[in-house]
């Protein structure tokens, strides 16, 4: 994906900011991706190239490292993060069927992200609320008993200010995540 | 302080914090479990809901927050403890019943026990955990304080004995507790079941000084969360099992290997381990005894590879996690190549457990074999899915019909699916083995990692079998060939069948003597255990396997490409539009008589318009094979 204007000396910033902190150590690679991932959103190229300077390690060792683990991407999330639940219990009573409606809506497979970056496509392991399958989880939101018309409505209400209607919102409080997540929610929903 | 002995330390720790917790007792709190499970189901609107309702009567009521009580199906759930009443659990709390418990409970004296789910302590009005039938079954061991403690209150544990066991060890000899864990032979909770007291004695006698102890809190499969759970609902117990089995190791630093999709996980191990530090728990010269040991967190990344103990320790090298041979175990040579135990959550939990209890209390709970109990996450077709423990020896019948209340719509039960990608589908004439490592392993599943997954009349044998090929296919790190591709073989087998371009029946025998040459062959369990999956269904499910190729028939009607959707022309109505609005693609028209029907062109099988159809009509119907719908058109043209 092309870098748009800016991104460059933002990556170079952000990484630097980072590696400072760690000792240049092979054993500090998976962290420092960790937190690189978790300020960029995803490992641009450049942002691995520099780490694999910073340890002093072959660029393809770095990349070799982001393909193996699945936590890691390598093109930038859409601004809405679906992620769709292909756990066991899920899977067996519609995950993929939600998937596809998905995939069919968005027009893009799953690991992709639209072309306007407004949404981001991935699947996701047992989430913990098996009792709600099949379930969706859109920027830490989690719904439940998605169906394909569930899948349309939501897409329509994420299009639209970004929110989802009050009802069917159901916040999970992910840890770091919470601030920018509540910037991400319409008012009148801050739970926390 | 100094000076003094760990035991009379951990006293003046147990009385500051009895202090602390106890000056609660007389207020009335409301508890809301605020676990993954929990918070999904809207755990947090609930708790702000009862903040505000509180605040603006302004009642002088505590809301805190606890982990997760394992009855996950009746999420978000509470607890209210009220002076003068017995603490009393309420389910499926919605804002509305935050309210009325409020205006009723809170500031009147009505329990409003119509939406009580159980109360817990035993009283004349309200039954207990044990006047169910779960209750009679389970035996909470190291779920017992999960859900009635604040996880992100290190007081509140040890108010209710926590770190009594440390005292004590750091007051014995290091064999001598050495001794309790293999006299109780507790068997390693992660999959195996391989005895942990043997593994800490090798790491123990090895003369190198550098030693470390490494939890695995990885918890790969895609269909459990006890791990999560326990880390969430009381992090400071698995704190507890690794400082004791550090001591007796003589190890001074350890690791806890964390998901980093377990966000609230590791927030709350940090918490636990910060508040640990501070007490003297952890660090330098712990308890006042010469003891040193520090616990830092190491976040996963996602690969299911990474929870086998060779690729973990690689990947906390910076290395691809990617397995190697073995010996030399992690015993032996592990994290920088030193001695290292590594343990699951759940092992490290009975630790602690043990010391305070005896070994004679552990051993007397499950079988001779297979000491103590059996953590699962139930889920599926089931009415009471959570997270349940059950005494090792348990029947499968006794976990899915008296624990987990049996399968919901009155559906004819198939399957258990036990152990996860690893793991087998056992049928209904497997019901009434009990449950341990060894009875599992006859029956071709394995315990695993503990999650447990109901299957009924509607799921597909075949297509689950995939499901999890899918899964270790994709998560096989490629280093040795039978696994790299033997998983890929497989998949594509069970692709042809699953899709109706499977026509030879001999095709099964391939695939059963592949399967059984990647189980000999792989470098490490996860090929070693992929095939489990299919073995076990082709060995009790081989019909449906047989229907799929011969007739391209999905016995249960959930392989999508041997389905068809048809609406039943005698059932459905003229004045009903149903379908036509929830359909995606436009598929359904309306007929010449006013009926509906579906284009099979346009179709693409979502099963929206199946929903859709009315209760009174249900006239939408899956069809297998496909071609019974010309069938029936033709008949009725
Ligand atoms: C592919 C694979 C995945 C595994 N995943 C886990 C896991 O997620 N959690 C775990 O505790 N053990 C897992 N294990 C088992 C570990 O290799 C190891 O046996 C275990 O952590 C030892 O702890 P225990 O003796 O307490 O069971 C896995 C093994 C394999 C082969
Ligand atoms: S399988 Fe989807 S939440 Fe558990």
């Amino acid at each position: 994906m092309e870098l748009l204007e800016g991104e460059r000396e933002e990556i170079v910033s952000e990484v630097g900011n980072i590696t400072e902190k760690y000792q240049p150590e092979r054993e500090k690679l998976l962290p420092v991706l960790q937190e690189v991932q978790g300020r960029l959103g995803y490992l641009p190229v450049l942002a691995m190239e520099k780490i694999a300077e910073f340890l002093r390690i072959p660029t393809i060792d770095v990349y070799g490292m982001a393909t193996f683990y699945n936590q890691f991407r390598l093109n930038p999330p859409g601004d809405h993060q679906i992620k769709v639940c292909m756990g066991t219990a899920c899977y067996m009573v519609g995950g993929q069927i939600a998937m596809d409606s998905f995939e069919r809506r968005l027009e893009i497979q799953e690991g992709e992200t639209t072309p306007d970056r407004k949404f981001s496509l991935e699947r996701v392991a047992c989430v913990g609320c098996c009792t709600l399958a099949p379930v969706v989880v859109v920027d830490d939101i989690v719904e439940g008993h998605v169906t394909p018309t569930r899948v349309d409505g939501l897409l329509l209400a994420y299009d639209g200010e970004g929110r989802v209607p009050a009802e069917s919102a159901r916040q999970v409080e992910a840890g770091q995540q919470d601030e920018q997540q509540s910037e991400q929610e319409g008012e009148g929903e801050q739970h926390s | 302080m100094s000076g003094s002995s760990p035991e009379k330390r951990y006293e003046q720790l147990k009385a500051e914090a009895k202090e602390k917790v106890g000056s609660t007792a007389d207020k009335t709190v409301v508890w809301v479990g605020t676990a993954t499970c929990g918070k999904a189901a809207g755990a947090i609107t609930v708790r702000e809901a009862f903040k505000k309702e509180i605040q603006q009567r302004g009642l002088e009521a505590q809301v805190r927050e606890v982990g997760c009580m394992g009855h996950c199906y009746a999420e978000p759930l509470i607890i209210i403890s009220k002076p003068g009443f017995p603490s009393i659990s309420y389910g499926f709390v919605d804002e509305g019943l935050v309210k009325l418990l409020v205006d009723n409970y809170l500031v009147n004296d009505d329990p409003c026990y119509e939406y009580a789910l159980v109360a817990l302590e035993p009283n004349d009005y309200f039954p207990t955990f044990s006047d169910f039938p779960r209750g009679v079954y389970e035996n909470k061991t190291i779920l017992g304080l999960c859900g009635f403690i604040d996880p992100e209150e290190i007081d509140e544990y040890i108010a209710e004995n926590g770190y009594a066991a440390l005292a004590r060890v750091l007051e014995m000899k290091p064999e001598e507790t050495l001794e309790l864990i293999k006299r109780a032979n507790l068997r390693g909770r992660g999959g195996a079941g391989f005895p942990a007291g043997r593994k800490w004695e090798v790491a123990r006698e090895n003369p190198e000084k550098e030693k470390y102890v490494i939890c695995n809190a990885d918890e790969g499969d895609p269909g459990a969360f006890m791990d999560r759970s326990i880390l969430e609902s009381n992090p400071h117990q698995v704190l507890e099992g690794m400082i004791i089995c550090a001591y007796v190791l003589g190890a001074a630093s350890g690791y806890l290997y964390i998901r980093s999709e377990y966000p609230q996980a590791v927030r709350r191990v940090r918490r636990a381990i910060e508040q640990a530090r501070e007490k003297g728990l952890l660090g330098k010269s712990i308890m006042g005894s010469s003891f040193d040991f520090d616990l830092e967190i190491f976040q996963g990344s996602g690969a299911f590879v990474c929870g086998e103990s060779s690729a973990l320790i690689s990947s906390m090298e910076g290395k691809m996690g990617m397995p190697r041979e073995r010996p030399p175990r992690l015993s032996e040579s592990g994290f920088r190549g030193k001695p290292t135990v590594l343990n699951n959550v759940k092992t490290f939990c009975y630790v602690p457990m043990i010391i305070n209890n005896g070994v004679e209390w552990f051993t007397e709970i499950g079988t001779p074999e297979s000491p103590g109990t059996a953590v699962f996450a139930l889920v599926g077709k089931i009415n009471h899915s959570g997270l349940v423990e059950v005494p090792m020896g348990t029947s499968l019948n006794q976990l899915v019909y008296d624990v987990g209340e049996g399968l919901p719509k009155d559906k004819a039960f198939k399957a258990v699916q036990i152990g996860g990608p690893s793991g087998g589908c056992l049928p209904e004439s497997a019901l009434d083995l009990p449950i341990d490592f060894d009875s599992l392993q006859e029956a071709g599943a394995i315990m695993g990692s503990g999650g447990l997954v109901v299957l009924d009349e509607d799921d597909c044998m075949v297509a689950i079998a995939r499901y999890f090929l899918e899964f270790t296919q994709k998560e096989s790190c490629g280093k040795c060939t039978f696994c790299r591709l033997g998983t890929k073989h497989m998949l594509n087998t069970l692709r042809k069948i699953t899709t109706g371009q499977e026509d030879e029946l001999a095709t099964l025998d391939v695939l059963q003597e592949l399967a059984e040459d990647v189980k000999a062959g792989s470098l490490c369990n996860l090929g070693g255990t992929a095939p489990n999956p299919i073995l076990t269904t082709l060995r009790y499910f081989k019909d449906e396997y047989e229907a799929h190729i011969l007739e391209k028939r999905c016995p249960a009607l959930m392989c999508k490409e041997l389905i068809a959707y048809y609406i039943e022309p005698k059932k459905c109505s003229k004045l009903c539009n149903a379908c036509v609005g929830s359909c995606p693609t436009e598929a359904i028209y309306t007929r010449d008589d006013g009926l509906k029907a579906i284009d099979q062109e346009k179709c693409v099988k979502c099963d929206n318009c199946m929903k859709a159809c009315p209760p009174e009509y249900l006239a939408v119907v899956k069809l297998s094979p496909p071609s019974l719908v010309e069938e029936r058109e033709g008949k009725k043209k």
